[in-house]
């Protein structure tokens, strides 16, 4: 028996006994992925997450927690159980080995090429 | 140009602005998540800016500065309409009277756009994105609660009953009805509740709820003229109560 009278001391005791119960649908809403695009044209680009009851309304969030400073042309909001995505686990796909230079554009050296163009156009 | 009529014109929509601004102000910190909580504060300060732009023409057109007219007035010289001046209750009486006077703001200030008085008119143009996020964040919270469960249509059908006279009440009419219309600065209350009317009805019933008998409406009536409630006197305290401490600090 805990004979402290630290509050917090007391109340971890009386907290033993509480089993935590799923949240319901009602506690808890679902979660909306927020992307904000700057100007037209631009990518969206994932700025955070809201709590919402429906699209609408996670759409009416978005726009005053992304949406309120600085430039705003549009926003999506996508249900985050539609989010389709890889495992941590399987990382390693992303490693790559570091000889394949030739899949990459800086392994390509021809700035002196393009330069030479440029110069005999302008000529 | 009228000026009497315009400014009376203006004292009641900026008061409307000012005292609505501040009562949902009140709900800063204690919104139902934080999202809305965010958003309904950002809203609330927006009004403050339309009162300040409205306060603003006043002051060109002779009145004291915006922040003495919204700080040094007794309860009785303000001239909102008393729906906005109500205590915020709980939350489905706040969202319901938002919306309510929301579509209301947003109709006003469209016929303020084609208004010949230009300041008015520019004004108009200037808040119009604001307003409409505001018609949109009411919109979706009266659908949303209105079909969600039994309570929470049960509290949003409460919250209108207790709200629609109070709501009528926005377009009592001023002393300068016609000449506001004659010389096109703006079409008038009557005309702006038909357009109210014609659009907050087929709102409401489609979210499944049911306008009060029309044998019932009875507009309160009043507080285009200063006849307010007590609240409105602790809100005006409280909502001075800084800048009484020292009128000419600058901040």
């Amino acid at each position: 028996m805990i004979e402290s009278l630290d509050p917090r001391v007391n109340r971890a005791a009386i907290e033993l006994d509480n089993h935590i119960e799923p949240l319901s649908p009602l506690d808890q809403w679902e979660t909306y992925e927020v992307f904000h695009q700057k100007k037209r044209g631009d990518q969206h680009m994932h700025v955070g997450i809201v709590h919402a009851a429906n699209p609408e309304m996670a759409l009416v969030f978005a726009k005053e927690q992304f949406g309120r400073r600085g430039l705003s042309a549009n926003i999506w909001v996508v249900n985050t159980k539609h989010v389709f995505a890889s495992t941590y686990e399987d990382a390693d796909i992303f490693e790559t080995t570091s000889e394949k230079i030739y899949r990459e554009a800086g392994g390509y050296k021809v700035m002196d090429k393009i330069n030479q163009y440029k110069k005999s156009q302008k000529a | 140009m009228n000026v009497a009529a315009i400014k009376e014109l203006l004292y009641k929509v900026a008061d409307d602005q000012l005292v609505i601004g501040h009562r949902n102000s009140e709900w800063t910190g204690l919104g139902p998540i934080l999202e809305e909580d965010i958003a309904f504060s950002s809203m609330a300060q927006d009004k403050l800016g339309h009162a300040q732009g409205c306060y603003q023409i006043l002051h060109d057109l002779g009145e004291a500065n915006p922040d003495q007219i919204a700080f040094s007035r007794k309860a009785d010289q303000f001239h909102n309409c008393q729906f906005v001046e109500l205590p915020n209750g709980e939350y489905d009486f706040s969202l319901m009277r938002h919306f309510l006077y929301d579509h209301a703001d947003q109709i006003r200030f469209e016929m303020f756009a084609n208004s010949s008085f230009e300041p008015l008119a520019k004004l108009a143009k200037k808040v119009k994105g604001e307003i409409k996020y505001h018609v949109f964040h009411g919109n979706t919270w009266i659908n949303k609660l209105s079909t969600a469960n039994e309570v929470s249509k049960i509290r949003m059908q409460t919250a209108l009953n207790e709200s629609w006279n109070y709501a009528l009440g926005i377009f009592e009419a001023g002393n300068f009805e016609a000449e506001l219309k004659n010389e096109g600065i703006f079409e008038g209350e009557n005309a702006l509740q038909n357009k109210w009317l014609e659009v907050v009805c087929p709102l409401l019933e489609k979210a499944g709820l049911t306008i009060p008998e029309k044998s019932s409406w009875e507009p309160v009536l009043g507080g285009r003229k200063g006849y307010h409630l007590a609240h409105l006197e602790a809100l005006v305290a409280e909502m001075s109560e800084v800048f009484q401490i020292d009128p000419t600090a600058t901040w």
